[in-house]
C-alpha cells in the first residue's frame, strides 16, 4: 500500500509524489539532496499520497529552497486533506532559537570558574548561618527540654551509630592490619620492630580511628539525612509543618544532628579499639610481639591523653555532617533528581569538611603542644 | 466501522485476590476520540497499560492495528510502538533532559535521522504542541504543569504516531488549562487525523471532545455511546456520573456554546 515518494525534475515542472512520512524519510533526504537549485516553471503536488508532519517539515525544507512561500503553495496546489496538517507545520517556526553563547570559550570557562567560586562562598555562608539557626533552636530547646523529641534521636542514635558499628569496625580493623604490616617493613631494616606497635596505637588513638569513622558515617548516615529530609521536601512535606506552626529544624535537624553528636565519639572509640585489634593481630602473627609484649608497649608510651585528643574531634565531625546532611536535605526542590544531586553534594562536603577540621585540629594541637 | 484501530476481547485482570477487568471488550474505531471513564480502582489506567502492553493481561487478547502484539518479538513489536504514543499524568517527561532532548529521544531509538533534520523535527513538534520555541533548552523542572504536559505531547508525537493514549490529561490544571489543552488534542487530531484513546474524570473534556465514552465498572464495559446518549442510560453508576450536580454543570456549558 505505501508508495516510495519520488521527486521528478524536468525542465518545465517539478513533480512531488508518493508518501511522504516519517517511514520515507532516508529516501526523501536523499532525492533532496539531488535537487538543483534553479527552479522549474511548473509545480506539481497533486501526486502526494500520503503525508505526516514529517514529511511536511521536508516538503518546507524543498519549498524553502526554491525561494516559494510554503504557505501559499500548499493552498494553491497540495491536496485538499493534507491542507490542515500542512499549514500547521508550515505555520510552525523552525529556525533554531539563536545560540544565547555568544562568547567565546575562554570567557565561559572563566565563568564557570567564578560560578564556582561564587556558589562555595554562597555554601559556606548557608552552612554557618544554618549552624546558628540549629544552635539557638538547641538553645531554646534546652530552656524547655520536654520539646526534645527523644523518640527521634534514639532512632537515628541507632540509624545512624549502631547500625554503621559493623562496616566500621571492619574497615578500621583492616586499616589497622594494613599499617602494622607497612610499620614493620619499614622499621624491620632498622631493627625496630617493636615501634610497631607505637606506630599503630599512635596513628589510630590520634587520627585513623576517628577519621575513618567519620568518613563512613557521612557517607552512610549524612547522604542518608539529605535522602530524607530531601524526599519530604520535595513532597512539600517541610512546607506543611511551617504552615502547621511546627518548626522543621527542632522536629528534624536537631534529632538527626544531637544523635550524631553523641553516638560518633563511641563509634570512634570502637574505630580506634578495631583499628589496634587488627595492628595487634599481625604484630602477633609476623612479628611475634605477643599480646602481652603488646600491651605492656602499649602501657608504657601512651597516654590518655593519646586517645582523648582524637575522641575530642569526633562531636565536631558529627556536627559538620548532621548539619551538612541536614542542609543540603533542606535544599533539595522539585523533582527526585535533586534529591541525588544534593546526596551526593552532601557526601562530597561534608567528607571534605571532616578533613579540613581534623588538619586545623592537628595545627592546634601542634601549636599547643598536646 | 468494521475495521477497528484496537480491539479488546476477553481481557481479565486480577491483582492477587482483586479482579480488575473480567471478560472485558472494548473496539476502538480509527480517527476517533474514545473516552473512557469510571470509578478510582475501576481499571481505567490498568486498561490502558496493557493496550500499549506495560502490564501482561492475565487473560484475553488484545489488537492493535489488527496484529496481536503479545505474539510478537521484541524488534516486530517496536516497529508498531512507534505508531503510538502515551501521554503519561503529568508528562513524565525524562528529568534529566532538555524538553528538545526528550522529543529527540524516540526519534533517535526508533530514526536514523542526521542530527540537524532530528532538532528541526523536534522544534516542530514542539511548536505544534503549542510550547513557544525558547522552551526547548528547558529541563522539565523549570516548567509549569500545564507546559509539561504540552511537552509531553510533543514527546507523544515525536514519531508522527497513529493512536495518541492519554491518561488524564487535563488533571491538575486550572479550567483555563485544561480548555486550551482540549482544544490543543482536537487541533491535533484533526491536523494528524489522530485516534484519541482518552482517559479522564473531567466531564467538561468529556463533552467537548469526545466521540464515544466507554464506562468502564464491574469489571467489564457497561456502556459505549456518545456522551449524550449516555445521559439516558439507566445504568446507576452512569445515571449518577452525568446526572449528579457536576455532570449537569459539564452539560449547560456544552449546550450553550452550540450557536
Amino acid at each position: 500500500m505505501a508508495q516510495a515518494p519520488e521527486i521528478q525534475i524536468s525542465e518545465e515542472a517539478l513533480a512531488l509524489a508518493g508518501d511522504w512520512t516519517i517511514a520515507q524519510v532516508p529516501t526523501l533526504l536523499a532525492q533532496i539532496e539531488r535537487l538543483p537549485r534553479t527552479l522549474p516553471e511548473r509545480l506539481d503536488l497533486a501526486q502526494i499520497s500520503a503525508l505526516d508532519p514529517t514529511g511536511a517539515q521536508l516538503l518546507k525544507r524543498v519549498l524553502l529552497r526554491f525561494g516559494l512561500d510554503p504557505q501559499k503553495v500548499a493552498e494553491l496546489h497540495l491536496n485538499r486533506a493534507f491542507l490542515d496538517l500542512a499549514l500547521r507545520v508550515f505555520a510552525a517556526p523552525s529556525e533554531a532559537p539563536s545560540a544565547s553563547d555568544a562568547h567565546g570559550m575562554v570567557y565561559t570557562r572563566l565563568a564557570l570558574i567564578g560560578a564556582a567560586l561564587d556558589a562555595f562562598q554562597i555554601n559556606a555562608r548557608l552552612l554557618l548561618g544554618f549552624l546558628g539557626l540549629t544552635l539557638s533552636t538547641l538553645g531554646r530547646t534546652l530552656l524547655n527540654p520536654s520539646r526534645l523529641r527523644a523518640t527521634a534521636m534514639v532512632h537515628h542514635m541507632e540509624a545512624a551509630g549502631f547500625n554503621a558499628l559493623p562496616i566500621v569496625c571492619l574497615l578500621s580493623f583492616l586499616v589497622g592490619a594494613v599499617v602494622a604490616y607497612l610499620g614493620a617493613s619499614v622499621l624491620r631494616p632498622y631493627g625496630g620492630e617493636l615501634f610497631t606497635v607505637e606506630l599503630i596505637a599512635f596513628s589510630f588513638m590520634r587520627e585513623f580511628g576517628v577519621l575513618l569513622a567519620a568518613i563512613i558515617v557521612a557517607g552512610r548516615s549524612g547522604s542518608a539525612f539529605t535522602a530524607e529530609i530531601g524526599s519530604m521536601k520535595s513532597h512539600e512535606e517541610i512546607d506543611a509543618m511551617r504552615a502547621l506552626g511546627l518548626d522543621p529544624i527542632e522536629i528534624l535537624v536537631l534529632p538527626r544532628t544531637l544523635a550524631l553528636v553523641a553516638t560518633l565519639p563511641l563509634v570512634a572509640f570502637l574505630a580506634t579499639f578495631a583499628g589496634v585489634m587488627g595492628g595487634a593481630l599481625v604484630s602477633w602473627i609476623s612479628l611475634d610481639i605477643g599480646p602481652a609484649l603488646f600491651l605492656s608497649r602499649l602501657q608504657d608510651s601512651m597516654s590518655w591523653e593519646h586517645l582523648t585528643s582524637g575522641l575530642i574531634k569526633a562531636p565536631f565531625f558529627a556536627l559538620a555532617i548532621g548539619l551538612i546532611g541536614c542542609l543540603e536535605g533542606m535544599k533539595v526542590e522539585g523533582s527526585a533528581e535533586s534529591v541525588g544531586r544534593h546526596t551526593t553534594s552532601a557526601v562530597v562536603q561534608s567528607i571534605f569538611v571532616v578533613i579540613l577540621l581534623d588538619a586545623l585540629f592537628a595545627m592546634f594541637y601542634l601549636e599547643i603542644d598536646f | 466501522m468494521s475495521d477497528p484501530i484496537i480491539r479488546v476481547s476477553g481481557l481479565s485482570n486480577r491483582f492477587g485476590e482483586q479482579t480488575v477487568h473480567q471478560d472485558l471488550a472494548l473496539d476502538v474505531e480509527r480517527g476517533e476520540v474514545l473516552g473512557v471513564v469510571g470509578g478510582s480502582g475501576s481499571g481505567k489506567s490498568v486498561l490502558l497499560r496493557s493496550i500499549v502492553g506495560l502490564r501482561t493481561p492475565n487473560a484475553g487478547r488484545i489488537e492493535v492495528f489488527g496484529k496481536n502484539l503479545a505474539q510478537m518479538d521484541d524488534r516486530e513489536r517496536r516497529s508498531y510502538e512507534r505508531r503510538w504514543g502515551i501521554l503519561f499524568q503529568d508528562g513524565a517527561l525524562f528529568s534529566s533532559l532538555t524538553v528538545a532532548q526528550n522529543v529527540e529521544a524516540p526519534l533517535k531509538e526508533h530514526f536514523d535521522f542526521p542530527p540537524a533534520l532530528r532538532e528541526e523535527l523536534a522544534r516542530l513538534k514542539i511548536s505544534l504542541a503549542g510550547l513557544p520555541l525558547n522552551s526547548g533548552p528547558k529541563y522539565p523542572r523549570q516548567l509549569s504543569g500545564g507546559m509539561r504536559k504540552r511537552a509531553g505531547i510533543a514527546r507523544a508525537i515525536a514519531c508522527d504516531p497513529e493512536i495518541l493514549f492519554l491518561d488524564e490529561p487535563t488533571a491538575g490544571l486550572d479550567p483555563i488549562s485544561a480548555a486550551l489543552f482540549d482544544e490543543l488534542i482536537l487541533t491535533l487530531k484533526e491536523a494528524l487525523k489522530l485516534t484519541v484513546f482518552l482517559v479522564t474524570h473531567d466531564l467538561d473534556t468529556l463533552y467537548r471532545i469526545t466521540d464515544r465514552v466507554a464506562v468502564l465498572a464491574e469489571g467489564r464495559v457497561i456502556a459505549v455511546a456518545p456522551v449524550a446518549a449516555l445521559e439516558h442510560h439507566p445504568h446507576p453508576w452512569i445515571q449518577a456520573y452525568f446526572m449528579g450536580p457536576r455532570g449537569r454543570a459539564a452539560q449547560r456549558a456544552e449546550r450553550s456554546e452550540l450557536p
